[in-house]
């Protein structure tokens, strides 16, 4: 089994009107053995940024922490709050900086800019920007999420059928996966604020 | 018919009169004549092994499914078995909705952990040579009778890459009876078994709280325990308890239960707001 895989993972990212959305599941494993179901896998870069990372769980924490001194970093010189998109081009200096020996972790970032324009995107290991214009994907159940989002995404969702849209592609795609699930987490941002809900899953 | 009972039984004729249940299952197992096809090469079975993954631990060519919890145990009230119902296949959920469970006969119960094809196969096989033994004997088969008959065919293709961790779960004249099997020719009688990878915590269950002298709601409860606690730790059970209840006149089967369902009903204070409840409407962070 790949290192990509030993934890376990899923985590999808949609664009909707004026608004994003970011979603994962909260599986912590070791290979088959479930050791938590409370392991935050989606973070906060600034009130309208979030960044979730799929991967080796030790690299998540790591990244994170590392993740929010060099945002603090730019929040201090540049004396303005980080945008979504300057903010993927710090994660992927970041990550290829290690080229030769990467952080086992592919990240997506969901936000929306200084003119609230949906901003998504998903990296590689080291460093490579795919940005989208309606979903990313990442985590073991990623093949599994392809197929939901390619059948339920359509354009200019507003947040509340977003949410619904979200929540329904991570849940049938976490129930064919077995790697990942064991509760999940919704965020919806919003011009106005985020919106953070969990989600009631299968526990199996 | 008459014709087939005669062909089939005239091994009985052949000078293997007054002989226990375990000789004549030895015997069984020499007569039956399976034949299977086998790679070419010097060396067939190695040659099978190399492409074939049991445990997921190879990214081979031909995968099997896998990845169970089963377990078994003896009470005052007969047998209880109670299994899960995911296959897998590597990471991915292949059906929620296996049966693990093999109804030999109406006295006789199998179980499957490990490659499902193999179990089903070889229980069937088993189910024919039971049935085959009532024709010859007017009389049933023995739980250990059955069990050894299993291991018997079982031996036969050890080290060909066969894959399976079953138990033989009956009543006889002896009263309940409980047996292990494996693919390796391991053969175990005792009161209490659990197979495949979420056995670890079924057993965690069951120990805590077995006693041999339970009330039949105790020990479906205990089941339903068990293997709920195996499928939410171990990613490779899940889907729904299956349960039988072995008694002296035969199997009976329990109602079919969601383990996506069984989590909240064990944990009533986990009450989620209902979406419906906190629209998103615009409100101001």
């Amino acid at each position: 089994m790949s290192i990509m895989e030993y934890c376990g993972a899923a985590i999808v990212a949609m664009v909707g009107k004026d608004c994003v959305a970011i979603a994962s599941d909260k599986r912590l494993g070791q290979q088959q053995l479930t050791v938590d179901m409370e392991f935050q896998k989606v973070f906060p870069i600034t009130e309208r940024t979030y960044i979730g990372l799929s991967g080796l769980a030790t690299d998540v924490k790591t990244l994170h922490d590392r993740l929010r001194m060099r945002v603090n970093l730019y929040k201090h010189r540049e004396e303005r709050v980080i945008e979504p998109k300057t903010f993927t081009h710090l994660l992927s200096h970041m990550l290829y900086e290690r080229r030769f020996g990467s952080y086992f972790i592919s990240p997506v970032v969901a936000g929306l800019d200084k003119n609230n324009r949906p901003y998504i995107c998903a990296l590689d290991t080291i460093g490579c920007i795919d940005s989208s214009s309606d979903f990313v994907v990442c985590g073991t159940a990623a093949t599994n999420l392809y197929g939901a989002c390619e059948s339920l995404w359509e354009p200019d969702l507003g947040p509340e059928e977003l949410f619904e849209t979200i929540s329904q592609t991570l849940l049938s795609s976490i129930d064919r996966d077995a790697m990942s699930g064991w509760g999940a987490v919704v965020h919806i941002i919003t011009p106005s604020g985020v919106i953070t809900r969990d989600l009631k899953s299968r526990m199996d | 018919m008459n014709r087939a009972i005669e062909q089939l039984t005239k091994v009985d004729a052949s000078g293997l009169a007054a002989r226990d249940d375990l000789e004549h299952a030895n015997a069984q197992a020499r007569m039956d004549n399976l034949s299977f096809s086998l790679a070419a090469g010097d060396n067939p079975a190695s040659f099978t092994q190399k492409y074939t993954d049991v445990k997921s631990e190879k990214d081979a060519l031909i995968k099997i499914a896998h990845g169970t919890t089963t377990l078994a145990f003896k009470f005052k009230g007969g047998v209880i078995v109670a299994v899960d119902s995911r296959a897998t296949m590597g990471s991915v959920i292949s059906s929620q909705t296996v049966k693990k469970v093999i109804e030999i006969n109406p006295h006789l119960l199998g179980t499957i952990a490990g490659g499902a094809a193999d179990c089903c196969f070889w229980e069937r096989v088993l189910s024919m040579q039971c049935r085959l033994y009532e024709l010859r004997n007017k009389k049933r088969i023995s739980v250990a009778a059955a069990s050894k008959m299993l291991v018997n065919l079982v031996l036969r293709y050890k080290g060909m890459g066969l894959s399976m961790g079953t138990m033989i779960i009956g009543y006889d004249k002896n009263g309940p009876g409980l047996f292990y099997v494996d693919s390796e020719g391991q053969r175990l009688e005792n009161n209490l078994f659990s197979v495949g990878s979420g056995s670890t915590f079924a057993y965690g269950v069951l120990d805590a709280h077995y006693k041999y002298d339970m009330e039949p709601e105790e020990a479906i409860e205990l089941a339903r325990r068990a293997i709920y606690h195996a499928t939410h730790r171990d990613a490779f059970s899940g889907g729904f308890v299956r349960m039988y209840w072995m008694k002296e006149d035969g199997w009976v089967t329990m109602p079919l239960e969601d383990v996506g369902e069984l989590y909240y009903k064990y944990n009533p204070e986990i009450q989620l707001t209902n979406a419906s409840e906190s629209p998103i409407t615009v409100t101001s962070v």
